[in-house]
């Protein structure tokens, strides 16, 4: 298996393996204006979403980190950021600047939307031009910053498909990638097998005060009823999956047996600590959590499916993987490994570990995902509490 | 097809266990695998039971602990008897 993948080297060192020039919404009411210009300049993605005005304190700052960690990913060769007014627009175009990438700001307000789409357009134009003629070049495998979560679990995501990711992690780790996992409320029932994964005790203690506060804070708070709908899902159920802790210790399964968190992550953060495993706090919805770890500069997705999530991302390939033979047989289109033979013990842990392995440098290397052909681009900003 | 197993278990301490095809009926004497160390055993399903849903290997009175991983997954809010389907109907989270 070679460790050598063909990708794009950044302004600032980081490997890429997508190269899109970007239309960034500042918030909900420059969404057309950034479609707009996504029409007309052929080789663009705007990414449309529902946030961005009044809000306050910590959300706000979530907003932030997750526009310009959005932008600044490794999968983006450049940036037209539009905002209604100024002051926010520049504060997450400077953000992105900050990777040495191009980035062109435009605001909305004393010129409306068509003044505001023909400059940006003119500005995208140049960017599709400058992005269609970056060359791949020759990168380690251990550059890539690989993320995991899990969707529409089963019972055989904690028998095959989560420790298949859990296996990649215990080979590429120690290589030098940097990974992501999280789910903070899908940890539930797991919590004390997850403290001791850290690094140390302090990072240990660190992770359970994180995941305490989210139970106390956001779950008992917040409660109408035992959960049992929501965690497990509806669809989980149909699994077979019958209670949290039994989802909690099949997505565990993520983490493999050998590798070690090293330290925390807020949502939509970049990993600061160097290379090795962090835990993002992160909601355990799928679009959102990919959309976190994205932002944090994750440029592959791993992610395990029992039931057939079909989620994607906008800037990020997701890789689906599933052991689930129902699954395969319904909605094989969705998925990209297959690893239905751990069930009939045709093929180990270790081998399917090996396949992902095999499936993330072709993806690297530009093969188009399941999600990718499909269309799923799934853009989902978390918020933590009502604007003002 | 006889060596492969209609049954997964994680580990040796496990009550439950998991079926891994689909259409599995009543009455089928099924090749269990516990994943653990790869040895097996044969057990007869008396129920009906889906592709990814959890049969129960021993008899379990109401009140007892369900165990997969090794580790604790709920509690029995209805006795069951061995080689019958675990699910909502039997088991809660111990946790909300």
């Amino acid at each position: 298996m070679s460790d050598k993948i063909m990708a794009y080297r950044r302004e600032n060192g980081r490997v890429g393996v997508r190269n899109h020039v970007l239309i960034l919404p500042v918030d909900d009411i420059s969404n057309a204006a950034c479609e707009a210009v996504a029409n007309n300049i052929k080789g663009t993605l705007a990414i449309p979403h529902a946030y961005g005005r009044l809000q306050f304190g910590e959300d706000l700052e979530l907003h932030f980190r997750t526009m310009i960690g959005t932008g600044a990913n490794p999968n983006v060769a450049a940036v037209v950021v539009i905002g209604i007014e100024p002051g926010w627009t520049k504060r997450i175009a400077d953000g992105i600047r900050e990777t040495g990438k191009q980035v062109a700001e435009f605001s909305i307000e004393q010129k409306g939307d068509l003044e505001t789409i023909r400059a940006a357009s003119w500005a995208a134009k140049e960017f599709v031009h400058f992005a269609s003629e970056l060359q791949r070049k020759e990168c380690d495998m251990s550059e890539l910053w690989i993320s995991t979560k899990c969707g529409e679990s089963d019972t055989t995501t904690g028998l095959g498909s989560c420790p298949t990711v859990g296996n990649m992690y215990d080979k590429l780790i120690p290589q030098g990638i940097t990974g992501f996992f999280g789910e903070t409320s899908e940890i539930t029932g797991a919590e004390h097998i997850c403290k001791e994964r850290a690094i140390n005790e302090e990072v240990g203690e660190r992770w359970y005060k994180m995941w305490k506060a989210y139970q106390d804070d956001v779950i008992f708070a917040h409660q109408t009823d035992d959960l049992s709908d929501s965690q497990p899902t509806k669809g989980n159920i149909e699994g077979g999956l019958t209670t949290i802790e039994e989802k909690a210790l099949g997505n565990l399964e993520k983490i493999g047996r050998e590798c070690r968190y090293i330290d925390i992550l807020e949502p939509a953060e970049a990993p600061k600590s160097g290379e090795g495993l962090y835990f993002m706090d992160s909601s355990s919805a799928a679009a959102e959590c990919v959309t976190l770890m994205a932002a944090g500069g994750a440029v592959i997705h791993t992610f395990p499916t029992g039931q057939g999530n079909v989620v994607g991302n906008p800037i990020v390939p997701v890789i689906k993987i599933s052991a689930n033979p129902r699954t395969l047989r319904t909605m094989s289109e969705h998925i990209d490994v297959d690893v239905t033979g751990i069930l009939t013990r045709e093929k180990t842990i270790d081998e399917a570990g090996d396949d992902l392995i095999e499936m993330i440098r072709r993806t690297a290397n530009g093969r188009n995902t399941a999600a990718e052909a499909l269309g799923h681009r799934e853009f989902s900003m978390t918020k933590l509490y009502r604007s003002a | 097809m006889s060596n492969i197993p209609q049954l997964l278990v994680h580990d040796h301490e496990d009550n439950v266990g998991v079926v891994v095809v689909e259409g599995l009926t009543a009455g089928t004497e099924m090749l269990c695998v516990v994943t653990h160390d790869n040895s097996s055993f044969q057990l007869t399903a008396h129920d009906d039971v889906p592709i990814g849903h959890k049969i129960a290997l021993s008899d379990i009175e109401e009140g007892g602990t369900a165990i997969k991983y090794g580790e604790d997954i709920g509690k029995f809010v209805a006795a069951v008897k061995k080689g019958h389907h675990v699910h909502t109907h039997n088991l809660k989270t111990k946790r909300w």
